[in-house]
Parts: structure tokens; sequence; C-alpha cells
């Protein structure tokens, strides 16, 4: 699937949710199933420090894609961590890099993904890009 | 009387929906909503009187300079200040302690001593930290306990003739600790040492009395007070603030200037460089009346009224902790639930129009001394009402049960 076609996808399952409380206990059980960063990835290497919550994010180049694992000790953080990994992982560093996460608005969370919410969730995504630059310029 | 009915009137932005539910704003320590009257004194300002202080002859710069002037009378007054020349317009505290601290490479040497608490604000700890570094100077901590008090016997042990000032707020920001200022700057006069109050949060519930603290140095900002952003005092004793070099040079706080040698204004404009905040000067003295007039003692008593209905309200939740259970405190609840990061419950009771602050309030040492890596801070003022913190205690079991 292109990032594009799971974007949509995450758009559609959203769209049936009613209010804030079912999108936000989504994202919260979301948070609780992603499957948590290996304790050996945790470490101050890969550390995003937001002003309010900590986000941890590493990454692997597997055949000619990038693959993330991410963690954070908030939980919503988590929860969109887990859809951020979804959309970017496992994809090509070219189509990363020209992606977008305009998708995010369109769910409705959009204030955890402001740059003033200092969660971390701003700076990974900019981490995500710089490694798939990385990538792309070792290829 | 106090009136809370009549008080929230006062204040048009609480009568307002956020996220579709009424607004509940609870983050009163870091910065305090404005009343109508400071609203308007703003707007009446720009539009009939403003000008250049302090420079112009003509009939608006007159107008202007008197109500500045009128506005710096007034905070002496309120903070009995021997002298009008000893309060400072600054932009808040931050610039007020930094004002000091970078004067203060004067009388810092090597080998010499400065002392903060273990319970400071940033703003309380770096600028001494940089003094410190071009001084080759040592910082010392006064500690605390698990309550959240200072260990006064530790500060006066930790006290010598080396230390030339000790910084300390009149209030935790993280806490809500009302320290025992008065005892503090006794000690430090006795050794010699000059004493900076950062009165950050304590100018909205206290009316601190320098003469009778002796104090050296006391801050304050305005927007926590009810008044404009951008608007602060720096109260500073006469003998100090001869001693010390100016801070910033520019307009207004020259005598003569020549290529060779510049000589500087007489206090208080020694220290008051440039084009100032004029209207937030002047509307911090607006707010210091209204202030008087809703009655400080009056705000206190309701205050503590709302901090033990809180108290007793957030601890039916099970599994929650409060931080910061100083006998003497203001009107602030600092908390945890277990398991539960404060984000989380920030985020969500903001999804019902509950304003907290989650994180570190900028207190690192604090919440790293607790072991926690924030929390979230409910913030009372005088026109928050019971029904409100029943709100925040609904929201909170509310985020509890979704996050749990």
């Amino acid at each position: 699937m292109t990032i594009k076609d799971i974007q949509e996808e995450i758009i559609d399952e959203f769209s049936m949710f009613d209010d804030w409380d079912e999108r936000y206990q989504y994202v919260i059980d979301l948070g609780k199933t992603l499957p948590l960063a290996e304790e050996q990835y945790k470490t101050d290497e890969n550390i995003i420090k937001g002003c309010q919550s900590r986000v941890w994010l590493h990454a692997e180049e597997k055949g000619g894609k990038v693959f993330f694992t991410a963690d954070s000790d908030a939980i919503l953080t988590k929860g969109i961590i887990a859809i951020l990994i979804r959309v970017f992982s496992g994809q090509e560093p070219k189509d990363i890099l020209e992606a977008d996460t305009e998708f995010i608005d369109e769910i409705g969370l959009k204030e955890h993904l402001s740059p003033t919410r200092a969660n971390g969730l701003v700076s990974m995504v900019k981490q995500i890009k710089m490694y798939a630059l990385a990538f792309s310029a070792k290829n | 009387m106090f009136d809370i009915n009549k008080v929230r009137e006062d204040f048009p932005i609480l009568n307002q929906k956020v996220n579709g539910k009424p607004l509940v704003y609870f983050d009163n320590a870091a910065t305090s909503q404005k009343p109508q009257v400071v609203i308007d004194a703003i707007s009446d300002y720009y539009s009939s009187i403003n000008a250049n202080i302090h420079r112009g002859v003509h009939a608006l710069s007159q107008l202007a300079t008197d109500a500045y002037e009128v506005s710096r009378l007034k905070i002496q007054k309120h903070i009995n200040a021997k002298h009008s020349h000893e309060v400072l317009f600054t932009t808040g505290t931050t610039s007020g302690i930094n004002l000091v601290a970078s004067g203060f490479s004067k009388f810092v040497k090597e080998g010499d001593k400065v002392m903060v608490s273990a319970m400071e604000h940033h703003s309380n700890i770096v600028p001494w930290q940089m003094l410190c570094e071009r001084a080759g100077a040592t910082l010392l901590v006064i500690p605390m306990n698990d309550k959240g008090e200072l260990i006064l016997e530790e500060y006066e042990r930790l006290l010598d003739e080396q230390v030339k000032i000790v910084a300390v707020n009149h209030i935790s920001n993280s806490l809500g600790t009302i320290n025992p200022i008065k005892f503090i700057i006794d000690k430090a006069h006795a050794v010699g040492a000059a004493v900076l109050i950062d009165g950050a949060q304590a100018a909205p519930h206290l009316q601190p009395d320098m003469q009778a603290l002796d104090c050296d140095f006391y801050t304050f900002s305005g927007h926590k007070a009810c008044g404009p952003t951008g608007s602060g005092v720096l109260y500073g004793k006469e003998k100090w603030l001869n001693k010390l070099p100016p801070y910033q040079g520019g307009g207004e706080m020259i005598k003569e200037v020549r290529f060779e040698k510049s000589t500087y204004a007489e206090l208080p404009h020694k220290f008051e460089a440039g084009t100032p905040n004029i209207e937030g000067g002047i509307v911090l003295g607006t707010a210091i009346d209204y202030l008087n007039q809703v009655g400080l003692h009056n705000i206190m008593a309701y205050e503590q009224e709302l901090l033990s209905y809180g108290t007793q309200k957030l601890q039916e939740i099970e599994g929650l902790k409060i931080i910061g259970t100083a006998e003497n405190k203001t009107s602030v609840i600092s908390f945890n639930i277990d398991g539960i990061h404060p984000y989380d419950i920030g985020a969500i009771v903001d999804k019902m129009g509950i304003a907290v602050r989650t994180g570190h309030h900028c207190t690192q040492p604090v919440m790293e001394f607790f072991n926690v890596p924030g929390t979230v801070r409910a913030s009372f003022s005088f026109y928050n009402t019971k029904e409100e913190i029943d709100a925040l205690a609904a929201a909170v079991v509310k985020a509890k049960n979704m996050l749990g």
C-alpha cells in the first residue's frame, strides 16, 4: 500500500466516530497495543525530547525500505506514534520524503501534531524524514 | 463583602465555551485573566494619551508621563517601598532577576557563593548560574523536604560570609509553598548577604511590605496579577540600586553622553533604558487598584477555601497523589495519577473545556526531586468557583477511566 492509501484508510476508520471521546479512546487503545520498542532502542541516542512527553525513535533499512520502531511515555502520544508508524514504516525513503501529515487534521487530532504542543511528535516527524533522507543519500 | 458572582462579571473571558463546554480556567499560576477595567484602561491609554514619556514638552507627553509616574507611586504605596525611585518598571519577573544577577558581577568574586532554593523556577536559577560561571563562584541550593517545604536548618548551615546573595521565591509556582521569606532575609543579612525575592506567584495573592521585610530586591510580573503582559516591577533598596551598574545602555538612562565617557541618570531612570512599555506600566497600576478594591485579604481567604475544597475533592480520586503539601500554601494543586502520564490527563480535560497546566512548569529540579516526569497543575484564582472544581474532578475521573 502507498502512504496515501494508508492515510485514506485511517481517515475512513476515524469517520465512524461521532465525537471526541470515541476518537481519543481509539488512540488510547492504539497506544496500549503498540508493540513497545525494545528496551535496547530506548536509549538517550534515540530520544526526542518534547517539553511535555518523550519519544524514542529507531530506524532501520531493509531491502530499500525504512522500518521504524518508536515509543513514548505518554499514551496519547504513543497512540499517534502508532498511526504515524503505520503510515511511514516499510516505505521507500523517497516516498517518505514526499509525504505530508495533513491527514491528522482530518481525523481530528490536529492539536497533537502542533508545534506548540511540545510533545515530541513534530520533532518525531522531522526525524522520520531525516532518516529517510539519510537512507536515500546512502543508496 | 466578597461576592463571587459580581467578581466573575468583571472578567469577560470567563463567559465562553471551549470545545463546546463552559471554560474552566485553572491555569492562573501561568497567567491571570484580566478584569474589564484593565482591558478598558489599555484601550483608553491608546485612545487618549499615547505619547512617549519623560522627553516631550507637549501636552500628550506630559499626560502620559504623569500617568506612568502616578502608577509608580501606586506601586510604591502598595508594596510600602520607602522611595518611589526604588520601584523600577521592567518587562516582568525574569528581566528583574536578570538585571540584579547581571549587576552582581560587580560584587561576586571567585570563591564566593550564591544561593538559590530547590524549588525555584528556571528563571531564578539560570541567571545565577550564569553569574557564577562569569565570576568563578559556587551555586548553593537550599534543600526541601517531601512536603515541598524548605529545610531551614540546612539553610542556616549553608549560610556564611562568602554568600553574597540569596535568591528565593516567595511562593513556589509548581508546589504552591509559601516560603518564610522574613526569616530567610534576616538570616542572610546576619552574614552580610543580600536577598532577592522572586514574587511572581505572590503578587496576585499577597501584599508584601518592603520595609517590614527589609528586603533588598523583590520582583514580580504584572500579567500574573490581573495586569498586562510585558509589565513588571523590580523593587530595589536605594543603597543597592545606587551601587549596581546600569543593566542596559540607551536613551532615558543617561545624564550626558560624550564619546569619551557618558554619565548615568538618577534612579529609577538609570535602569530604564529606552522607551518602556508605557501602557503596561500605567495599566499595572489599574490592576493593583482593582486587586485592592476586591481586597487581597478577601482574595486570599476565598482562595484558601477553594484550596481546601479542591484538595479534598481531588484526594477522593483513587490513585491521585498531590505533589506539594506544605502547611502554608496558596491555591495551587499539582498532582499525578498512578501509572498515567500528566500530558494525557491535560489533553483529555482540555477536551472538556478545562485549562490546566501539564509538564515540569519550568521547575525541572522539583520534578526530579519528586521523581515524576511532570505534574498536572490546577491553580485557582479568586474568580474560580467550587462548581468548577467539581467539573475538574469529574473530568479527571473520566480521563482516568479512559486511560486506565
